[in-house]
């Protein structure tokens, strides 16, 4: 199966057979992606309680939980990869998620929509209105993203918090971009991440 | 209750010790068994029953002659696929379906009664491991277990854990809280109150705690029940009539339900065993157990090392076994490093979900015997 392409940069870069935590695993598809072709230990935790039946449906180990409070039930560096795909501009913290990342898993994977994305730029600036993109397809009242970031957000928040970025990856719809002027380009960022 | 016709029995070859010290002699365990065991013996699942549950969970019951207790999860087909696996279910020790409790006879040839000793979840265990140890079977596909059945399954990872492969462990928990001993001691309470109990030694006078009995499982029912299923089934309903009597009849269909339940229940099930069993689940408390010293136990440390998998499934309306029992659990398994599922899934049904129809249910509990 084909994963979304910020996911297939992630599975492109875990180690074979390292223990990975995936935080907001949705349908296990990256899970069972990097089960089957890397041998990986996956775990998951989801919020939504439908996800997590398909996940244990197909096998996975997925629990059903919140990252904002069930995070802290983890060990410290329990996992080689902590990955949060999608899922940091919905925290209640962002801030103490990133800390959380860098606290259960040796390193971290974060993906997340780049609020900065020209379009989105172009459509709160003459539109007037929150940006509602193939990015972002939900209105503002019924979004979980309670905290847009964009790519320069992101990188201030790693330095702030001592986090080396390894490594980063960007994309316009399905395609991969380069790192220059990524801020106004890119529509999604992966940033690899350890402190 | 009469006198239950005789399961597949094994008898245990040496006495099995117990927790409080003693150890029992001549046990025998009763059980029943679906679907073929693979020559590797690699494909047997142990179902472990409830505290009123016993071995007839995918047959017929031979005293009431209902359909067994988790007959839309374990058969040809179902979930839990006889067909594909070798299921084993026994009478936990203790119990009154054929296995050795307090209406079993003592050495000195007469029933037990009080004379029985008390019984940990840990002691049902370990007579079941003797079971499997009989049958050849070093290691199950899978346990799996609801209520006290759960506690059984999760009583076994943490003190065989070599013994199973998968650890299902639906609507449980790994203590008893104080609410949960509560309840019990109404029970117990009910039934030795009961004229009829005589100190327990009512097995071969004419009387037995029936109304004590039916009492006990009257308010051990309504722990099993949600207030939205007692609402939406009965409401302020009135039963067969159209007023209210002014008397203490069974005016309301609640009421007339929770009779008919206890005194159903009292022609299933013996009064002494409701007594060890519940107390054996009041005891329960797996971090202590695994304590260096008392109170200090931490979950975690029961599951340390643990090579199974597990998956906890709870139920949102249970407020007898809560979502955060099963919630803790996970979070001791995590902090093992155990491989864990687990999810909450919605009935309206309160802790009794478990043994009804739900189709989420089916689909985790199918995929994760995978």
């Amino acid at each position: 199966m084909t994963l979304r392409p910020d996911l297939a940069a992630i599975a492109a870069h875990v180690a074979k057979g390292s223990r990975v935590l995936d935080i907001g695993c949705g349908d296990g598809a990256l899970m069972a992606e990097l089960e089957s072709t890397l041998g990986v230990d996956a775990r998951g935790l989801e919020l939504n309680p439908a996800q997590v039946e398909r996940c244990v449906a197909r096998g996975l180990s997925v629990v059903q939980g919140d990252a904002d409070s069930d995070l802290a039930n983890y060990p410290d560096k329990a996992f080689d990869y902590a990955i949060l795909s999608q899922t940091l501009q919905t925290a209640k913290r962002p801030d103490l998620m990133l800390d959380e990342l860098l606290r259960v898993g040796a390193k971290a994977f974060v993906s997340f929509p780049n609020f900065a994305h020209w379009r989105t730029r172009a459509a709160l600036m003459f539109g007037g209105r929150m940006p509602v993109t193939s990015a972002l397809p939900l209105s503002w009242y019924e979004t979980q993203n309670i905290h847009h970031v964009t790519i320069d957000d992101f990188r201030e928040l790693a330095r702030a918090k001592g986090a080396q970025i390894e490594r980063s990856w960007f994309f316009a719809g399905e395609k991969q971009i380069g790192a220059p002027a990524a801020n106004w380009r890119a529509e999604f960022a992966v940033f690899e991440l350890s402190r | 209750m009469a006198t239950p016709p005789a399961s597949k029995s094994f008898a245990l070859p040496n006495d099995l010790p117990l927790d409080c010290g003693q150890a029992l002699s001549n046990v025998e365990i009763a059980y029943e068994s679906y679907g073929e065991l693979a020559a590797d013996k690699s494909n047997a699942v142990l179902i472990c029953h409830a505290l009123t549950g016993d071995q007839y969970l995918a047959s017929p019951h031979p005293v009431t002659g209902k359909p067994g207790w988790w007959e839309q999860m374990v058969g040809p087909g179902k979930p839990i696929d006889t067909d594909r696996f070798h299921v084993i279910c026994a009478n936990v020790i203790g119990s009154c379906m054929g296995s050795t409790g307090p209406m079993s006879d003592g050495l000195d040839g007469k029933p037990y009664a009080m004379r029985f000793p008390v019984i940990t979840i840990r002691d049902m265990v370990r007579g079941l491991v003797v079971l499997l140890d009989g049958m050849g079977i070093e290691r199950l596909h899978s346990v799996v277990g609801g209520s006290m059945g759960g506690m059984q399954a999760l009583s076994l990872a943490a003190n065989w854990p070599d013994r199973a492969e998968r650890v299902l462990v639906i609507a449980s928990t790994a203590r008893h809280s104080a609410q949960n001993i509560a309840f019990h001691e109404v029970g117990r309470q009910a039934i030795m109150a009961d004229p009829a109990w005589q100190d327990g030694d009512y097995y071969a006078s004419d009387a037995s705690p029936d109304n004590g009995l039916a009492v006990a499982r009257m308010a051990a029912h309504i722990t099993y029940l949600s207030e939205e299923g007692l609402t939406a089934k009965f409401g302020r309903r009135l039963q067969d009539r159209s007023s209210k009597s002014f008397g203490f009849d069974a005016d309301f269909q609640v009421e007339s339900y929770l009779r008919y339940q206890g005194s159903g229940f009292t022609q299933r099930f013996d009064a002494n065993s409701y007594l060890y069993i519940t107390r054996a689940m009041d005891y329960f408390d797996l971090a202590d157990e695994f304590a260096k010293t008392p109170g200090s136990g931490k979950l975690a440390d029961a599951f340390a090392g643990t090579g199974s998998r597990f998956c906890l499934v709870s139920f949102d309306t249970d407020w007898l076994y809560p979502t955060a029992e099963s919630r803790h659990i996970v979070h001791a398994l995590n902090a093992a490093g155990a491989k864990v599922s687990f999810v909450e899934l919605s009935a309206p049904h309160g802790h009794d979900s478990f043994l009804l129809e739900h189709a989420a249910l089916d689909r985790v509990v199918q995929g994760f015997l995978e």
